[in-house]
This record gives structure tokens, sequence and C-alpha cells, in this order.
């Protein structure tokens, strides 16, 4: 359905996907079997009305085909009925009271990237039950058979099964904590999309629209959340940049670099609109900092006027709030140009990294950057070479290796 | 992330190889790639065929050449190698321990590079 090119209309179709799957829940307990069933039912509109057209209303259509299949599916199999009925059941805890379908997609959200889920298992339940993707989309989105998504998605919805989750809200003593988890699935999944740099991009679903488009419910439904209302606002601010971000020939355009007059002023208004809003209304988080710096950046109209003191600031709190090496890697870089290249290696001899684990070249491709910036270009361009080594990631690795190539012909010119 | 888990052999050592130790080899390979598949990790998982049936193909100015392995007087060959897309490093290592080729020749992890990039 997305290789025709007919990907906006169907957005419309998936958007009913968390209202009907959580009508059904309510009517019929069992998240796990009506997913399924909404699953199907999504299959099957995606099969028919391409040929007999689109329904009246498509909810309608959606909710009585996954009714049906959820009944067909129940009375072809009375072991699992006995299963069920020993089990412990996700359904509601009303009486089928239609709650506002709010309620609904955020209780959706909380199920899915509950926190007995590995991350990855919460990215791919939260893209099926609320973006509305098809496990053959997800898939395709991940690079991994079918069957593999299939499964994951299937082992997900077990392992909520057995840590005994109900259809219903969390507690609200609970409630703040579960919602970090969701916003860090979210932000996986803006990530995920937001790397995918090539591909056929008509087979891969835009991970990164589905996610903005996930934050932006979540911020609608709690709007009084700044950290919701920052993580937004983050991703608006860096997906802005997008257009600018590759060359022609799919290369890499570091930030300052880039061609700013291809950034999406749109996005950019909104996200600063946004993280102002938020920091000065509600309580300060990481997410909201990390938006305040993106904004720095898509502020300045060149790269030099860059306000790098406003930034270093940003980091120092968000070290503080939330301390980790990507942070104290970015301090550095952000050190470096208020204070000189020598403050940021300081800063970087203090961070230790394991070699082996997965984002050591970052480490590696800073300090290459801030040598550089200090004149010593041998030991940049070797770093450069090593931090190339060291990435799995393909452009990363161009990127690199064009670096120092830079530098040593550089060198090597009179 | 996506790993490759690759197992080298010779022929001495699985020759050697008790028959029926043989056969607990391959059911426990099974039964790991059984589980794997269910857990959603497991991208595809290979045998590799003997190195005799090894071809290289090579494209020159007198066009394509398709000449038998050459390496046969190499001692170690892949025998096997499974993807697997999981969540960490640490995961792939667990993975890796859990294969019995483990217990007699090791296996190798190797990172498959992705077209994903952080911000820069």
């Amino acid at each position: 359905m997305t290789s025709d090119g007919r990907w906006d209309e169907w957005a419309d179709v998936r958007r009913l996907v968390p209202d009907v799957l959580g009508v059904l829940v309510r009517r019929h307990g069992r998240f796990d079997e009506c997913e399924d069933a909404v699953q199907e039912a999504l299959v099957a509109a995606s099969v028919q009305w391409p040929v007999e057209g689109r329904p009246d209303s498509p909810k309608a259509w959606l909710l009585t085909v996954a009714a049906r299949r959820l009944a067909n599916r129940r009375r072809s199999d009375t072991a699992r009925r006995h299963r069920e009925e020993r089990d412990a059941v996700l359904a509601s805890a009303s009486s089928g009271d239609p709650a506002p379908s709010d309620d609904d997609a955020l209780t959706l959200l909380f199920l899915c990237c509950h926190p007995a889920l590995s991350p990855t298992a919460q990215a791919a339940l939260t893209l099926r039950a609320v973006a509305g993707l098809t496990t053959a989309e997800i898939a395709r989105a991940y690079l991994v058979p079918e069957a593999t998504m299939a499964q994951r998605i299937s082992r997900a919805k077990q392992r909520i099964r057995d840590a005994g989750a109900t259809f219903a809200l969390p507690p609200a003593s609970e409630r703040s904590e579960r919602l970090r988890v969701v916003l860090e699935v979210l932000y996986l999944l803006f990530n995920e999309g937001y790397t995918a740099m090539s591909g056929p991009a008509l087979l891969r679903p835009d991970l990164t629209a589905e996610a903005i488009r996930l934050a932006r419910e979540v911020h609608r439904i709690v709007p009084v959340d700044g950290e919701v209302a920052g993580l937004l606002a983050l991703m608006l601010l860096v997906d802005a940049r997008r257009p600018a971000r590759t060359g022609l020939d799919g290369t890499l355009v570091p930030l300052a670099e880039q061609d700013r007059s291809l950034w999406d002023r749109t996005a950019i208004a909104e996200g600063v609109a946004l993280v102002t809003a938020s920091l000065t209304t509600t309580r300060l988080g990481p997410y909201q900092l990390q938006a305040a710096i993106a904004a720095l950046h898509d502020e300045a109209p060149t790269a030099t006027e860059t306000d790098w003191s406003q930034i270093v600031a940003l980091y120092r709190l968000l070290e503080r709030m939330a301390p980790g090496p990507t942070v104290t890697l970015n301090r550095a870089v952000a050190e470096a140009m208020v204070h000189g290249p020598q403050a940021g290696l300081d800063l970087l001899a203090t961070v230790r990294i394991d070699e082996r684990v997965s984002g050591a070249h970052r480490f590696g491709s800073v300090r290459a950057h801030l040598l550089e910036m200090a004149g010593d270009m041998a030991e940049a361009g070797e770093a450069y070479r090593r931090a190339a080594r060291q990435t799995s990631s393909i452009p990363e690795r161009r990127h690199l290796l064009a670096r120092a190539a830079r530098l040593e012909a550089s060198e090597r010119a009179p | 992330m996506k790993f490759m888990l690759l197992i080298y052999g010779n022929e001495e050592n699985f020759s050697a190889m008790p028959p029926a130790e043989f056969e607990q080899l391959v059911r426990e390979t099974d039964a790991l790639n059984r589980q794997l598949l269910e857990a959603g990790e497991l991208v595809g998982a290979y045998g590799v065929a003997d190195p005799l049936n090894a071809m290289v193909v090579q494209v020159g100015d007198a066009g394509t050449t398709v000449t038998d392995g050459p390496y046969a007087e190499v001692k170690e060959f892949l025998a096997s190698f499974t993807i697997v897309d999981c969540d960490s490093l640490e995961r792939a290592v667990e993975i890796a321990a859990l294969n019995p080729a483990a217990r007699y020749v090791g296996v190798e992890i190797r990172p498959l590079m992705h077209e994903a990039s952080l911000e820069m």
C-alpha cells in the first residue's frame, strides 16, 4: 500500500487503529487477540479498498471486520478459550463504559511501552498497535524478514500478558515514570527513522514522521508535561535540518557546513515556540534542554554566529541532570568552541570509553575534530581513520574517511 | 542492531567428532535457532556447503571467469553463519555463547554495517 505512493492517504486510515483497538479491547477484553484482529482488518482493508473503494465509514468498517475476525478466532479455537478463562485477562476493569478515546490512546501507548519489554519490542509493538503499521511495513522499516518481526510482536504481547498488565491507565503514582518510557520509545523510533539515510524510501515507512505524529498526539493529550513538549520540540528542530543533512551523493553534511536556507522554517518556528513555552511554564528536563540546544543551532543565521556560550551553559545543566558519555562528548565540542580546542580535549581526557561499546567511534571522531581545530593535523587524521574503523555506520565511515583524506591532502599541499 | 555470528571449522574437527556428539550439536543448534526465531531475533541462519563447492567469479578484460575455490589448502573454512537482530552487543555475546559451537571452535561476532548514523 505504500509502494504506489499513496502513503499519505493511507495514513488517515492508520490513524484510526488505536481508536478501533481501544473500542474492541473494552468490548471484548484480551489486548493481544484484539490487536491481532485489528491488524487482520487493516491488512484486509489494504487489499479490498483499492479494488472495492473506500467505505463511507472506514472506522466502522475496520471495527466490524476486526470484531468478526475476533469472533471467528474464538469460535475456532476452543482450547484457547479455555486457556483464556484461566489466564488473567487483559480486560477493561470497567463494565464496558466507552471511555474517552484519548484515554484509550494513552492506555495503548503505556501498554505497548510496558517496562517488561525490551526497547526494540516496545518500538515494534507501538508501531503496530498505535501507529497502525502492518507487520510487513515494520519489517521493511527495520530490514528484517516479516516472520522475524511477527514473532517479535507476538512475543512482546505474550510478555505483556505474562506481566499481568491490564488495559487500564497505570495508577497516577506510576504514570510519570511510565510516560518517560513512552518518550524513550518515541525518541528511539525518531532516531531509527532519522538515521535511515538511503534505501528505497518509498518502500520504507517514514519512522521519523510516525514518531513526530505520535509525540504530537501525546502532547495533545498531556499538554502540561514539559518533557513531552520538549521531546516534540526536539524532534521538530532536528528534523527541520533533514533537507540539508545529506549531499547530493548521499554523504553526510556536518551541521557547520549545511546550507541553512534548506532548513524547514515552519518546523523550527513550531519547535522554538514549544520549547520556549515549556521552559517557562513546566519543570525542566533533559528533552527540553536538548530541544533548547537544538533551537540555538537552528536560530543561528550562520554556523559562526552560533551562541556557543549559551550552548555550553545548557550542556553543563544537561550533564548534571542526565549525565552520560554522549552528553560529555557534545559538551566537549561546545567548550572547545568557547574556550578553545584544548579545553575540549582536556574534558575528553576525563571520559572513559570502552573501545568495544557501540558509539565508541563518537569519542574518536570528536577527538579527531578537536585535534584538527588545534592544528594537530597528523594526529587528527589518524584519529579520524581510527574512528572510521570503529563505526558500523556506512555514511559515518565515509564521512570520517573523507575528513582524514582532506587533512592528509592539505598536509601534502605546500 | 544486526550482528553476524560466524563459525569456522576444518575437516579435522568436524569429522573427528563422534556421530552421536555431532547429532547433539545439530540438535542444539536447531533448538537455538528456533528459540531465536520465536524471540523475533533471527534474521537468518545458514550452513555453508563444503569448500569443495566453492567458486570464485572474476570480471576482467577477458570477461567473466569462474574458477573453483582457490583456497583448497586453507585449513579453516566458514562452516555456518547466523544473522541476528538484537538489542545490544551484550545480547549478541549471550546468543553466541548459547551456540554449541562455542564449546568447540568458538563463534566470531561481527557487527553488520548499517545505513544509520548519528546526528553530526
